[in-house]
């Protein structure tokens, strides 16, 4: 019984966590606005005073600025595109009854395990090395000349690393959406007459909708902040620098703590509008 | 033309035989209740016909044709799912228009039959509905939409009415005997509820672990049950079944009586007992009465003025025209 007085009891001891997740996130975001006014060299002279908006006006005037954008959302969107796509296939694949279904489920999911910085590894020089990697011996098997992965074909590679790294989460959520589909439903579209890709097109796509918008929710948010596969893979070179990138360029390898913490702001806005965009156009998937 | 003939079809699932050898004939245009106690393979013998299950051996001929390999969506059957399955993302009026869709059907001739279909159902104000937000006999009476503007040659229902509440189920059970009056065309109905395959079929299949354990029309199966397990099945109340001692004394290893065959006097009869509970239905009185001798107490119906105490000393006569007698392997002698 939620009585008055055991309702401000409750108030009292929900307290502490609340003011802590506030703090949480409060401290960083108050110091980011903070420092994003301010001309701030940590080796170059420390704290120079304030300068209003020009730490704003030069991030956005910088030449990396506008690519570091397009690369982030050519990356979240190829991600996106083929995870899901990947995803749904997948997890048609894992729903039929087969031999060692127990295994392979474990197996399709191995790749979440890895760590970001791992994998970004693992890619770089166990597959893309354009020596001794295993995609150029299989290139040069077929007769065919390497090809320099991380530099020719640098975003597709991220794109690759990344969609690895992600295809389970998406085939894992998608899978157990498809199992909670009534049997009873593919029977009466089969009984109505639908084939197999009427049936997938009518009733098992539209039944997924709201898997998918979790998914693409979900990914969203922790695509755009993707570093480590970048970091350890081209740092930054060969037109792979996400807007994340470049605020860590700018903080650290420019020490200047002002304009990345204007970048910072830059890409809390960016992220708000995507989240935005996304409620509205996904959003509707979700109630009902 | 809606005639099915099942001719030595079996089902196995792995090496479980669920459906031995099995025969029957499906007239056009009948009402074929199939009936039986749950697990008695009744709902796999509907999916044989609707080709959902593939048969084991054995085929099944639609209108003289041999239907065995062709695919549920040719043979011209429509089917009504026990959960209706129905697609929630479409509107009602999608939900009836997909198999017409399917079908390639032009818009207009879509248009005209769900109009038709929501006007026999009484769907109009729904349809643009989606099925989330309909009752449960709203949402039955769109599967059975679904299933007529196919106009199939038979229409297949999977316990249809076991998800409804006992007053929605009386209505529906009528819904679909009329709509079987006006259209005319064959249904095969299965259900585990007796009262369902009585009030409805013209032809009762009663079903028992696969096997068929009698065809006939709902009162031949009541006054002629061919075996103990159809008279037990038959009927509510149920058939008293009698063996030992009071069997002999009239040919038989069991002998069955059924609740309104049976005279309650409190003066004189055959068997002498005791009350033990009534059950008053108002134009009808159930006594459960304890006979001396016997192993479980015999079911009497008597008019509802009757009222008698409990434990209080009542005679039974059956009557002996009346009487079914069963031989040792259950089977009816005549």
């Amino acid at each position: 019984m939620a009585t008055q007085h055991s309702r401000s009891a409750a108030r009292v001891m929900m307290a502490p966590a609340v003011i802590l997740l506030l703090g949480w996130m409060l401290v960083p975001l108050t110091m980011t606005l903070y420092f994003s006014f301010k001309k701030y060299l940590p080796l170059r002279g420390g704290d120079l005073g304030w300068v209003g908006f020009e730490n704003y006006v030069r991030f956005v005037s910088s030449s990396s600025f506008w690519p570091a954008i397009w690369t982030t959302l050519i990356i979240v969107g190829g991600v996106l595109a083929i995870t899901v796509v990947l995803g749904i296939l997948l997890a048609i694949l894992l729903d039929q009854p087969m031999w060692g279904q127990g295994i392979v489920r474990i197996l399709v999911i191995a790749p979440f395990f890895v760590m970001p910085t791992v994998s970004g590894l693992v890619w770089k020089n166990m597959f893309m090395d354009a020596n001794n990697g295993f995609l150029a011996h299989l290139w040069r098997a077929f007769g065919a000349e390497p090809v320099q992965w991380l530099s020719q074909a640098s975003l597709p590679s991220i794109v690759m690393i990344v969609s690895w790294q992600w295809l389970p989460f998406a085939t894992l959520i998608l899978l157990t959406a498809i199992q909670s589909l009534d049997s009873e439903q593919i029977e009466a579209a089969e009984m109505d007459g639908a084939r197999k890709f009427s049936r997938f097109r009518f009733i098992v796509l539209p039944h997924l909708a709201r898997a998918i918008t979790v998914v693409v929710l979900i990914q969203t948010i922790f695509l755009l902040g993707i570093f480590a596969e970048i970091f350890v893979t081209t740092g930054g070179a060969f037109g792979t620098k996400t807007l994340t990138y470049l605020i860590f360029q700018r903080v650290l390898e420019s020490q200047n703590v002002g304009l990345g913490s204007a970048g910072g702001v830059y890409a809390i806005i960016l992220a708000n509008i995507i989240a935005v965009f996304l409620m509205r156009i996904v959003g509707k998937n979700l109630d009902a | 033309m809606g005639q099915i003939q099942l001719s030595k079809v079996t089902k196995k699932f792995g090496d479980l035989t669920v459906i031995p050898p099995l025969d029957l004939q499906i007239e056009d245009g009948e009402f074929v209740v199939f009936v039986g106690p749950s697990g008695c393979g009744k709902s796999t013998l509907l999916r044989l016909i609707a080709g959902l299950e593939d048969v084991s051996g054995g085929q099944v001929l639609i209108d003289g044709q041999d239907a065995t390999m062709v695919p549920p969506a040719r043979r011209g059957l429509a089917m009504v799912f026990q959960s209706y399955a129905l697609y929630p993302h479409m509107s009602v009026r999608k939900n009836i228009a997909f198999p017409l869709r399917m079908a390639k059907m032009d818009q207009a001739e879509q248009d005209r039959r769900v109009t038709q279909a929501a006007e026999v159902l009484n769907l109009t104000d729904y349809l643009e509905r989606r099925p989330g937000q309909l009752s449960g006999g709203q949402r039955q009476r769109v599967a059975i939409g679904r299933a007529i503007v196919r106009e199939p040659q038979a229409f297949l229902f999977d316990e249809p009415l076991s998800n409804l509440d006992a007053a929605l189920r009386v209505g529906m059970r009528l819904e679909i005997s009329e709509l079987h009056k006006r259209l005319a065309t064959t249904m095969i109905y299965v259900t585990h509820d007796q009262v369902e395959a009585m009030t409805m079929a013209d032809k009762i299949v009663v079903l028992q672990a696969g096997r068929i354990e009698q065809v006939g029309s709902p009162l031949e199966l009541y006054r002629t049950p061919r075996n103990t397990f159809v008279a037990g099945f038959i009927g509510s109340p149920k058939m008293n079944l009698l063996s030992g001692a009071q069997a002999e004394k009239h040919g038989a290893h069991t002998i069955g009586i059924r609740p309104e065959h049976l005279l309650i006097s409190t003066e004189s009869g055959e068997w002498e007992g005791t009350v033990g509970v009534s059950e008053h239905l108002g134009s009808d009185t159930f006594f459960h009465v304890n006979c001396p001798g016997f192993a479980d107490p015999l079911t009497v119906r008597a008019s509802g003025e009757m009222d008698l105490k409990y434990k209080s000393r009542v005679f039974l006569t059956p009557d002996p025209a009346h009487l079914h007698r069963f031989d040792a392997q259950g089977l009816r002698v005549e």
